[in-house]
């Protein structure tokens, strides 16, 4: 009780700070906003873009934008070492891991609220013909994604180089989770819909989650220990 | 409260980043009561030696204690009578100073609104708890931040540098308040190169030069004397 | 201390096997299809062995050391890491001179190439991340050995269902009835490379004691 009441804890402190300025959510969604853009010239072809393309696009725009959310909600931890005076609280430490996760897999879910619906309407994709199946994808997909980055994120505050190291360590790591998420999402595309295929990869998503949160969690403590 | 101590042991106590020896065999005791100032040149390793006594920093070789038990065995509860103040101050600038003691009092488990407004008095920052950390002047953030890590009454105080960018009153306001929780029995360990400040608050000098413990002695004033004749020797 | 007295007599016994490998690769019977370009399998599959067995040493080493702090695990993990990213290359070089002649492109997205190529690019980010990540980058990397072994699987599994062209792992269980012969050599070839690995390993844990005991020494000199 008391380890979900610390992470509870950091994810209301996470939220308020964020209600305060908006900085990481705004800034979050125009970059994926960007990449949605950038993406789309390099797959428009005469005003059309292929179907499968809407799939990659989404998950590239949630990869990347989530690593910037993922590297400044940790330089909040930093500037004025906080994450150092979380880790002096007298609690379990995968806890203070449990929120941090839990604060940016919402940060994330709220850049989806935008970029899906946005995505859908520019490349015309039935993402919604199966609402069930896209919010199990990409539930499950962003928190196997947040999971590692989270981990990541968090044992590279000490590291000068953690700008570089973040998606260097973090996207080959992932890459299971995007080829998820991409797979699933076009086989919701497909029509009729491919409903086993999206369950298959659902199926792995959720076998990934598992696995990696708690590798994450039983790692926390001797990763945060210099 | 159901955990606490009132020695912490430090014994041939080592951390070693690669070939830079960060601490070097480092023995202490300290006692309920005690100001130990620990002084030494910047790169001296007070801020590693700390981290060890804030269970942060894991030692290459050797032990801390609190009170006879290790902090692999207790983190938890050993952490819950540990305060620590850094040169960052470990406040959120986004929040309010209210809301950062509120958090960190939720953290230890304390949710008493009496204490936070007591808190906020003793930092002179009574009608200021509305307003976020980041309109505070240095000062300013200086005191809320120790009343943060003071918030949970610990009994092992680790102090950072504490007095960087004060002025002479809030200088004396800190050095005051840092005298009454070791008379109420707290352990404080007080790194910082500033020797003027130290002189005449301090019980006990302990010199660190390299990593290693060049002394460690009772002392009333005359801080400044001694240091040099110290360093000059060695 | 039992390594290194059998590092030379296993150095001559490896180097005799390797000696040896080119003839009884080119004794070996034709495959009907492939022909020539099939004997790449003799050192292409033990390439791949090699590289499964680093992995699980990199993994586990790093597990060992993150949570005994035991340095020993790190230098094993920190060289296990090395030989990953060298034998992961070699398995990307011959498998891609085989997809030339197999599916006349030197790059195919097939299952295997793909998740060999993901692996690559994780163990390198060990090494990337283990010389630039500052103090205390042996605990960052440790991080990334035990991740990088643990999301193995799920490179695997979802690199398979994503694209498959590789010949199936089925090759090596029908080989032992359609062609014994070539079924022994691509054995020897694999235990030649796989002592070849371990000496490699050897090696380069001994260098990393060195270094640690350099750096001890230089500790010890400042006392």
């Amino acid at each position: 009780m008391r380890f979900l009441r610390i992470a509870w804890l950091v994810l209301r402190k996470d939220v308020a700070i964020e209600l305060r300025s908006y900085e990481i959510l705004s800034t979050t969604l125009f970059f994926a906003v960007a990449c949605v853009a950038i993406f789309s010239f390099a797959f428009v072809r005469e005003g059309q873009a292929p179907v499968d393309a809407a799939a990659g696009i989404l998950w590239i725009a949630i990869a990347f934008s989530g690593t910037l959310a993922l590297g400044r909600t940790f330089e909040r931890e930093r500037y004025g070492e906080t994450l150092k005076a979380l880790l002096l609280a007298p609690a379990p430490r995968p806890a203070i891991y449990l929120g941090k996760l839990l604060g940016i897999v919402a940060l994330l879910f709220a850049t989806e609220v935008i970029v899906v619906p946005m995505v859908a309407f520019l490349f015309s994709a039935p993402f919604f013909s199966r609402p069930g199946l896209l919010v199990a994808l990409l539930g499950l997909g962003t928190i196997g994604y947040a999971a590692v980055g989270t981990l990541f994120a968090a044992m590279l505050v000490r590291a000068r180089t953690r700008d570089v190291m973040l998606p260097i360590l973090l996207y080959p790591i992932t890459i299971p989770v995007i080829i998820a998420g991409v797979r699933g999402t076009s086989a919701l595309l497909a029509s009729p819909v491919d409903e086993p295929v999206a369950m298959l990869w659902i199926g792995l998503l959720s076998f990934f989650d598992v696995v990696f949160v708690t590798l994450s969690l039983w790692t926390f403590e001797p990763l945060m220990t210099e | 409260m159901s955990f606490d101590f009132d020695r912490v042991e430090l014994s041939d106590l080592s951390r070693h980043f690669g070939r830079r020896k960060a601490v070097a065999r480092v023995s202490l005791s300290l006692s309920a009561g005690d100001i130990l100032g620990l002084l030494g040149p910047n790169g001296a390793g007070k801020s590693t030696l700390l981290g060890m006594l804030a269970t942060l920093v894991a030692p290459t070789s050797g032990r801390v204690t609190y009170g006879g038990v290790n902090a692999s065995e207790r983190g938890q509860e050993i952490r819950a009578r540990i305060g620590v103040l850094a040169h960052e101050l470990h406040l959120y600038p986004e929040l309010t100073a209210r809301q950062n003691l509120e958090f960190f009092a939720s953290l230890h488990g304390l949710a008493d609104g009496t204490m936070v407004q007591t808190a906020l008095e003793s930092a002179a920052l009574g009608d200021r708890g509305e307003d976020q950390v980041a309109s505070f002047s240095r000062g300013m953030r200086q005191r809320l931040a120790l009343e943060r890590c003071l918030l949970h009454r610990p009994r092992l105080v680790l102090l950072d540098e504490p007095f960087t960018g004060l002025d002479d009153r809030a200088v004396r306001i800190v050095a005051d308040r840092i005298r009454r929780i070791a008379s109420e029995g707290a352990i404080v360990v007080l790194a910082t190169h500033d020797l003027d400040v130290a002189d005449g608050l301090i019980t006990r000098m302990a010199v660190v030069r390299a990593g290693k413990l060049l002394t460690d002695a009772a002392i009333g004033s005359g801080v400044r004397q001694q240091y040099r004749a110290l360093v000059e020797s060695a | 201390m039992v390594m290194r007295k059998l590092f030379v007599p296993m150095l001559v016994i490896t180097a005799a096997m390797f000696a040896y490998s080119p003839i009884a690769i080119a004794n070996a019977p034709y495959e009907s299809t492939m022909r020539l370009v099939q004997k790449i399998f003799y050192y292409h599959f033990p390439a791949w062995m090699a590289l499964t067995v680093s992995v699980t040493v990199c993994t586990v080493a790093s597990a060992v050391y993150l949570f005994k702090g035991n340095a020993r695990a790190d230098r094993i993990a920190a060289a296990a890491a090395e030989i990953t990213v060298i034998f992961g290359l070699f398995g990307l070089v011959s498998g891609s001179l085989w997809g030339r002649k197999a599916w006349g492109v030197w790059w195919q997205w097939d299952a295997r190439l793909t998740m060999a190529f993901l692996l690559e690019l994780i163990f390198f980010g060990y090494i990337l991340v283990r010389n630039y990540g500052g103090p205390g980058a042996e605990k960052l990397a440790a991080a990334m050995g035990i991740f990088g072994g643990a999301t193995a699987p799920f490179v695997y599994k979802s690199v398979d269902w994503w694209r498959t062209v590789h010949p199936k792992t089925s090759v090596m269980t029908t080989l032992g009835e359609t062609s014994p012969q070539m079924w022994y050599v691509v054995w020897f070839c694999t235990f030649t490379i796989l002592l070849f690995m371990g000496l490699l390993l050897a090696a380069r844990i001994r260098l990393e004691e060195q270094r640690a005991t350099l750096d001890r020494l230089y500790l010890e000199a400042e006392d």
